[in-house]
């Protein structure tokens, strides 16, 4: 694998990052060439849904980078950022991934030679790692960590939780980091497996038992899922095999 | 109806700087193959008069409805190109640019054929980018007639006399009790010795007694909101907070000196000061009297690891300093101790001409070698290697002056994150483009000069102030300017109104309509797209950076090999 040559795309931000990488340009800083830029106004603006599904189509690693901390050109952008990334990196472990894969940095407009040392060292760990693997599995976990990231609950809890844990909740009640990333890893841990239950089911149809022995899980647990994807109209009951009910997914409204 | 998309992609060669790594051919030849493209061709310098005549040329010609520039960045040239194509007719949001200089020619040098490859993602990407862009209005602000000027030295007086003089209306605000700034510190300024007093009182004169300029002595700007056109600023005077509402700010905040403690006996060694305060001597009792021989010591402080750059006015002031003493008393000795000698320019160069005709020893020291200084019964005694005769001479002075560094206002930091406009490592103030936007911000509406942005001499901040006046006089003469377009819009079908995005809104331009609903105030948006990426609905759509839009960009980049 020594002439693998990731494939990296980099959310840089407008006003320092992109600056930062065009310092680097100006001042011709070699770095390795497998970064593919997309510039965004700010940090803030990457969803995790982005990553998640260049990940999921071929991308070997994914950077964000952004104004320093207090240096944000859009005051607390970067503050976001920061937390969609740690949801980002929960989903991408979550799917079976090194965590590493995606990274977070921040970069001044004057960081022309850091920007270059952040691809280079970054270009350098993807390379070790390896591509990411193309079998249908891990593209399956890939697209339910996606899905996961487009959830209604995920996207809430991400976008209160630097006002929640910074400043308490509406009844004046401190929610601590620690209490709140429970509370994220346990929906993660749900709403991912939820997905993947679902995309399992669209692409063949099985029964619970035959779900929780490919996902390695409890059946009880599947089955509480499959209810609540019932629930949702998201699966339904398509046959009866003998006495065991086969679940199917239905088209995504 | 949708209408066929026709795309036209230009690559730039920039001289030699792309071209001379990047095959442009093979790129322009790749482009024409991407769906949609309807034409492509290289330019010698895309963004040369001549190239810009050949986008519009072909923008009619090839009936093209999206163009995309693979040049450079789009942080500097994306406005030019974006003109060009509203003059042909084409809305400028339907213009999409590769930045296949800074981020591949520049950054890929010794690997061509990957630079090549690259070049061609980029492009690949843009054009992904450019088939989902849709045309967006800019709506127009209101810029109220009236400028901010922080700091009153040589600087900020200049620059509020200027926006005066065109006509506008200044509040300027002075840290201290007294307007003047360093300046009332100085006896003579290089090159021509004229009198400090007599270049800083007039424009203090010109400002107390205008009508049209309002000074907030021993004020600080503590409180920053709004945006170009219409800044709300709370500043706290002596009075209490008050309020100001002005168009356009300009930072002319200026520098500190470092007092040199511990360095070459500074505060332990009777007879060592700073230029500074030996100006001060000057200015308070003329001359020197009783001092024979003087060392002057530059760099002190600076030019090392901890204060990498160049004060700029040190040398030229030394050399100013040791022919006033030379010319005063031919017979003293006058050693200035240098690193590297940064007298630069017509004017600076005849200085130390004239210095070294009158006597100034000049002694290069080295940087890991430096001099020394220990307090003697008779004065200060000066040791210093020269690395040129290879020997360590041994001075007597009389008096050691030493050249302090200027260093950034300790305020800075505070006032960058009211304006949030960026330092550099150095914690001075950082303009938007060193050669292309020299006074402006990345912000709009806020400009910077003096020595708040560099350390410069009284010419250059002048000039500097004047630039930025004039810049800051350009919306304000107007009277109204376009808004950027890139801002959020919600889709009210999808917005269940749970409120996440007006929580997060770091500009509060979301606000709850009527019916509970979000709703974005387009003057005030300022387009990062926080709220965007995190509406768990996905009921709001970022103009210009749309999901779709990014999703398509990397996607291109990950799609071929």
């Amino acid at each position: 694998m020594s002439d693998f040559e990731p494939k990296i795309i980099g959310f840089l931000c407008n006003w320092c990052s992109y600056a930062g990488a065009d310092l680097a340009g100006v001042s011709r800083i070699q770095y390795p060439s497998n970064i593919r830029v997309i510039r965004v106004m700010c940090s803030g603006r990457v969803d995790p849904v982005m990553p998640l599904g260049f990940l999921a189509e071929g991308a070997d690693g994914v950077m964000i980078t952004g104004c320093h901390i207090g240096d944000c050109h859009y005051i607390d952008g970067n503050l976001y950022a920061r937390r969609k990334f740690g949801l980002l990196r929960r989903l991408v472990e979550k799917a079976g991934l090194e965590p590493e894969r995606v990274m977070l940095e921040w970069v001044s407009a004057s960081e022309g030679q850091r920007f270059a040392e952040i691809v280079t060292e970054f270009t350098e760990r993807i390379r070790g790692l390896g591509p990411v693997a193309c079998d249908e599995e891990t593209r399956l976990n890939l697209r339910a960590a996606k899905a996961a990231a487009e959830e209604y609950r995920l996207r809430a809890l991400v976008g209160k939780e630097e006002k929640l844990v910074e400043r308490g909740n509406v009844y004046g009640d401190d929610v601590t980091q620690e209490e709140f990333d429970r509370i994220m890893d346990e929906a993660v841990e749900t709403e991912y497996t939820r997905n993947r239950i679902r995309l399992m089911l669209a692409r063949e149809p099985m029964s619970v038992k035959e779900l929780a022995y490919r996902m390695g899980e409890e059946p009880g647990n599947v089955l509480s899922h499959v209810a609540s994807l019932r629930q949702r109209g998201w699966v339904a009951l398509l046959e009866l095999q003998g006495n065991t009910p086969i679940y199917h997914a239905m088209e995504a409204s | 109806m949708t209408e066929e998309i026709r795309i036209g992609v230009f690559v730039c060669h920039c001289g030699v700087n792309i071209g001379g790594y990047v095959d442009v051919p093979s790129v322009v030849e790749y482009a024409e193959r991407l769906p949609d493209v309807a034409y492509a061709e290289p330019n010698l310098y895309t963004c040369s008069s001549d190239g810009l005549q050949k986008i519009q040329e072909a923008i009619e010609k090839h009936g093209l409805n999206r163009v995309v520039v693979a040049s450079c960045t789009p942080r500097t040239h994306e406005p030019l190109f974006q003109s060009a194509c509203e003059e042909a007719g084409l809305n400028r949001y339907l213009f999409e640019m590769a930045n296949i200089r800074d981020q591949c020619s520049w950054v890929h040098m010794r690997e061509p054929e990957k630079a090549t490859q690259k070049a061609k993602d980029l492009v690949r990407m843009a054009v992904a980018k450019a088939r989902l862009l849709v045309p967006e209005e800019e709506p127009e602000i209101d810029v109220l007639p009236k400028g901010l000027v922080i700091g009153g030295g040589v600087s900020g007086l200049t620059a509020a006399l200027s926006l005066m003089d065109q006509g506008f209306k200044v509040h300027l605000v002075e840290r201290e009790g007294r307007l003047g700034g360093t300046l009332l510190k100085l006896d003579k300024l290089f090159p021509s010795n004229v009198k400090a007093s007599e270049v800083i009182d007039p424009l203090v004169e010109r400002v107390e007694e205008s009508n049209d300029v309002t000074v907030h002595l021993d004020s600080k700007v503590s409180d920053v909101k709004g945006f170009i056109g219409n800044f709300d600023v709370v500043v706290d005077t002596p009075g209490g907070p008050e309020k100001l509402n002005v168009g356009t700010i300009i930072v002319a905040t200026g520098a500190g000196y470092l007092s040199p403690e511990g360095l070459y006996g500074y505060g332990r060694v009777e007879g060592v000061v700073t230029q500074l305060e030996l100006e001060q001597t000057f200015k308070e009792v003329g001359g020197l009297e009783g001092v024979e021989t003087l060392v002057m010591i530059q760099c002190v402080g600076s030019r090392n690891e901890e204060r990498a750059y160049c004060s700029r006015v040190c040398c030229t002031e030394a050399m100013k300093n040791a022919i006033r003493l030379l010319e005063k008393d031919p017979r003293r000795d006058v050693y200035i101790l240098y690193r590297d000698l940064q007298t630069y320019g017509i004017e600076f160069s005849a200085m130390e001409f004239d210095a070294k005709k009158r006597g100034a020893r000049l002694v290069m020291y080295d940087k890991d070698r430096p001099p020394e200084v220990t307090g003697e019964e008779k004065g200060p005694l000066v040791r210093v290697y020269s690395p040129l005769l290879d020997e360590e001479l041994t001075i007597e002075a009389d008096m050691v002056v030493l050249a302090a560094p200027i260093v950034p206002n300790v305020d800075n930091e505070a006032l960058s994150r009211h304006l949030k406009v960026p330092l550099n490592s150095d914690g001075f103030f950082m303009e938007a483009h060193v050669k292309l936007r020299p006074v402006d911000f990345a912000t709009d509406g806020v400009y910077v000069c003096g020595t708040a942005h560099s350390p410069k001499e009284v010419g250059e901040s002048v000039y500097q102030a004047k630039a930025a006046a004039s810049r800051a006089g350009i919306p304000m003469a107007r009277g109204s300017l376009k808004a950027a377009a890139i801002t959020s819009v919600v889709d009210e079908d999808r917005c269940c109104g749970c409120g996440t995005c007006i929580e997060m809104c770091p500009y509060n331009a979301i606000t709850k309509n009527e019916r509970g609903l979000a709703q974005v105030e387009p003057a005030v948006c300022k387009g990062c797209g926080v709220c965007g990426a995190s509406c768990p609905e996905g009921a709001i759509t970022m103009r210009h950076f749309t999901d779709e839009q990014l999703e398509a960009q990397g996607l291109a980049a990950i799609g071929e090999a």
